[in-house]
């Protein structure tokens, strides 16, 4: 992982506390991805049940309907796959 | 004003907890603690106090709520002993590493087995590396006023850590004796308000207590309470100036006995070291120079004080109540022998391992650590490093 | 008085071994002396032997440990009585026991031959004035004559402050009378 210096223990809260909340989100677990998962969407009837799945709330919906992945956050489980009822989500090299 | 009543040294730890009166006390009863918590019950139930009382169903389950409650902001005070310790252990690492100021008396009592229900030191001892800050009181008026001190202590904000009050199961715990009480509205003036600066129930300032910390932030983490207890050494002070100007009573981290021009010194926590001044006084009649030295805290270890204190002297016996069967003597033997080890004009230092079990020490035992010690400066030499007084 | 004052208290579980000890050292902290009583835990049961112990001085007590040579030794319970319940009394020492026996059959069960000896029948004291055989407070009362450890008054004032709301006016005035009785009937040689 290319990060900038973590933080020495002078400069962090004490005891563990994380003091910001919804900050998971600035974990970018993305680079994590072997597999991504793409959609076809033609085939999607928006049952939005891998949004339902998605252990990472990584899939992006607006107005009721599936417009994506968050591949910034996406580990490329294959769980959004495997539950499609119409198999529009297959798993893709990266 | 001030008054003088009879109370045992549980009974003056309960006391001191109406006084307090903390937002939040989980505790589960154990012998010798049992009258903390007992006392503090009865105080709940005839109102005395507003105290949120969690009966929990075991010691494990007690220090979670208090780590919760204090997590929250609730000013949170719990007691316990020896198996009780045992069993709430995973979780005083915990309350210690989040860095949470709870206060607990602990009654010391040998850790089983065999089982036994009386004093030694084994059970706090085992808990020095925990992170949490220890106190040993000598008498029911320390414990007392430490329980009172304490909430201070745990609180300040360059320490924030938990502390353990300890005092000896059933010698003191369960002794009368008359002590002095303040009052209810000084000793709240005292203690003062607590606010902590990120309650776990404040929904405008959403925080996490006790994330998943692993080899990126854990070790950063521990070096900040290493900060902390290093901190503690400069600020206990103010808070035993304050206290002095409270309530007169005068506190420092170690206490010592004609030790100013002593040649030989016994060191002790806790009661023993009552009955040793007992001892100096019969043998400095006899003219022979000899002191004590009790360090009041363990965590965090005086060390500078106890080396100023011991350095010139010729011989220094170190009394352990607890076993460690490291070859290397108790705890405070080992801690004080490494602490003057540095120090060009150390004594010889000797240790003794007594009273475990609530086997008494009397008297006549004390005086012949002093007979031995005579001797060490005259072969100018420890013959053998490790002895056990009064073990059959 | 000397400086320290150190008595020995022998009874079984549920005589109030424990009571006694601690009412004495209450009436002495009351009249300004420093104290100490503390039983000798065992095992905690009625009826098995105990022995606890009042701590009297003039001077803060830094001692905390178990008491070896007493100046005083009361025996509540009759039945106790042999040489191991002298052992570290001096010959300045005094011993008071609870019993309807001569002073002479206590030093024959005791081989306690060169110092004082006091008896009462605390348990038919406190049967009378009770109605149960409860002799510590008799026992007491007995010391305190033997021993002017504290005044009767202060006594009284503590047990008043403990037993009132505890008990009712009419057994603690029963067991302020059980130790008057004892005061009176104590018989030393």
């Amino acid at each position: 992982m290319a990060e900038k210096k973590a933080k020495g223990w002078k400069d962090i809260p004490i005891g563990g506390l994380i003091d910001k909340a919804g900050s998971a989100a600035d974990y970018k677990t993305g680079d994590w991805r072997t597999f991504k998962p793409v959609r076809d969407e033609k085939k999607c009837i928006n049952c939005l049940i891998c949004w339902m799945y998605c252990p990472d709330s990584a899939i992006l919906v607006k107005d009721k309907k599936m417009t994506g992945f968050d591949y910034e956050h996406c580990k490329g489980c294959g769980i959004c796959a495997s539950v499609c009822p119409v198999k529009c989500i297959s798993m893709q090299k990266e | 004003m001030r008054k003088v009543v009879a109370m045992t040294g549980d009974q003056a730890a309960a006391e001191a907890m109406r006084q307090i009166e903390p937002d939040v006390v989980a505790a589960y009863p154990i012998t010798p603690q049992t009258e903390i918590v007992m006392g503090f019950a009865q105080f709940v139930a005839d109102g005395r106090v507003q105290t949120e009382m969690i009966p929990v169903e075991s010691e494990h389950s007690a220090m979670s709520a208090c780590v919760g409650a204090a997590a929250s902001g609730a000013r949170t005070m719990t007691a316990t002993s020896a198996n009780g310790l045992a069993l709430m252990w995973e979780i005083v690492y915990i309350a210690a590493s989040t860095r949470l100021p709870i206060v607990m008396p602990v009654v010391n009592r040998a850790l089983s087995g065999p089982i036994n229900i009386h004093c030694d030191h084994s059970d706090t001892m085992g808990a020095r590396d925990s992170g949490w800050l220890q106190i040993y009181c000598e008498n029911n008026q320390e414990v007392y006023e430490n329980v009172i001190m304490a909430i201070r202590i745990a609180e300040h904000k360059d320490i924030r850590l938990p502390v353990m009050v300890c005092q000896d199961g059933f010698i003191t715990s369960h002794a009368v004796e008359g002590i002095k009480l303040y009052d209810d509205k000084q000793v709240k003036e005292f203690i003062g308000a607590y606010q902590l600066e990120h309650s776990l129930l404040d929904i405008d300032k959403p925080v996490t207590y006790g994330p998943l910390d692993l080899q990126d932030f854990y070790f950063e983490h521990k070096r900040q309470q290493a900060e902390a207890i290093k901190n503690s050494l400069k600020a206990i002070p103010e808070i035993f100036a304050e206290f002095k100007k409270y309530f007169g009573s005068a506190y420092d981290f170690i206490d010592t006995y004609k030790l100013d021009d002593a040649e030989l010194a016994i060191v002790a926590l806790s009661s023993t070291a009552g009955t040793t001044k007992v001892v100096i006084d019969e043998l400095r009649a006899q003219g022979k120079n000899v002191g004590l030295l009790r360090p009041r805290f363990f965590r965090p270890f005086p060390k500078e004080k106890i080396v100023r204190a011991l350095s010139g002297l010729k011989a220094v016996a170190i009394l352990d109540r607890s076993e460690a069967f490291s070859g290397q003597g108790g705890a405070l033997f080992a801690e004080i022998r490494s602490a003057l080890l540095d120090e060009p004009k150390r004594p010889l230092t000797v240790n003794y391992i007594y009273g475990l079990g609530g086997r008494d020490i009397d008297l006549q035992q004390i005086k012949s650590v002093y007979a031995d010690l005579e001797k060490i400066v005259k072969a100018k030499k420890v013959k053998d490093l490790i002895n056990y007084l009064g073990v059959r | 008085m000397q400086e320290l004052v150190e008595v020995r208290w022998h009874g079984r579980g549920g005589q109030g071994a424990k009571t006694a000890a601690q009412f004495l050292a209450e009436a002495a902290l009351d009249a300004g002396k420093f104290i100490q009583a503390f039983p000798e835990y065992g095992p905690e049961r009625a009826g098995a032997p105990i022995r606890t112990y009042t701590r009297i001085s003039e001077k803060p007590i830094n001692l905390h440990c178990g008491v070896v040579n007493p100046g005083y030794v009361v025996v509540i319970d009759p039945t106790l009585l042999s040489p191991a319940i002298v052992e570290g009394l001096s010959d300045q020492g005094i011993l008071v026991v609870n019993t309807n026996e001569p002073i002479e059959a206590v030093r024959k069960k005791t081989n306690f031959q060169k110092g004082k000896v006091g008896v009462v029948d605390a348990t038919q004291i406190s049967l009378d004035t009770l109605g149960r055989p409860m002799p510590n407070m008799p026992m007491l009362g007995a010391l305190l004559k033997v021993v002017p450890l504290v005044k009767l008054e202060d006594l009284y004032k503590n047990i008043k402050a403990k037993f009132l709301k505890k008990i009712g006016e009419e057994k603690t005035n029963a067991n302020i009378a059980g130790i008057k009785k004892a005061y009176e009937q104590v018989r030393v040689g």
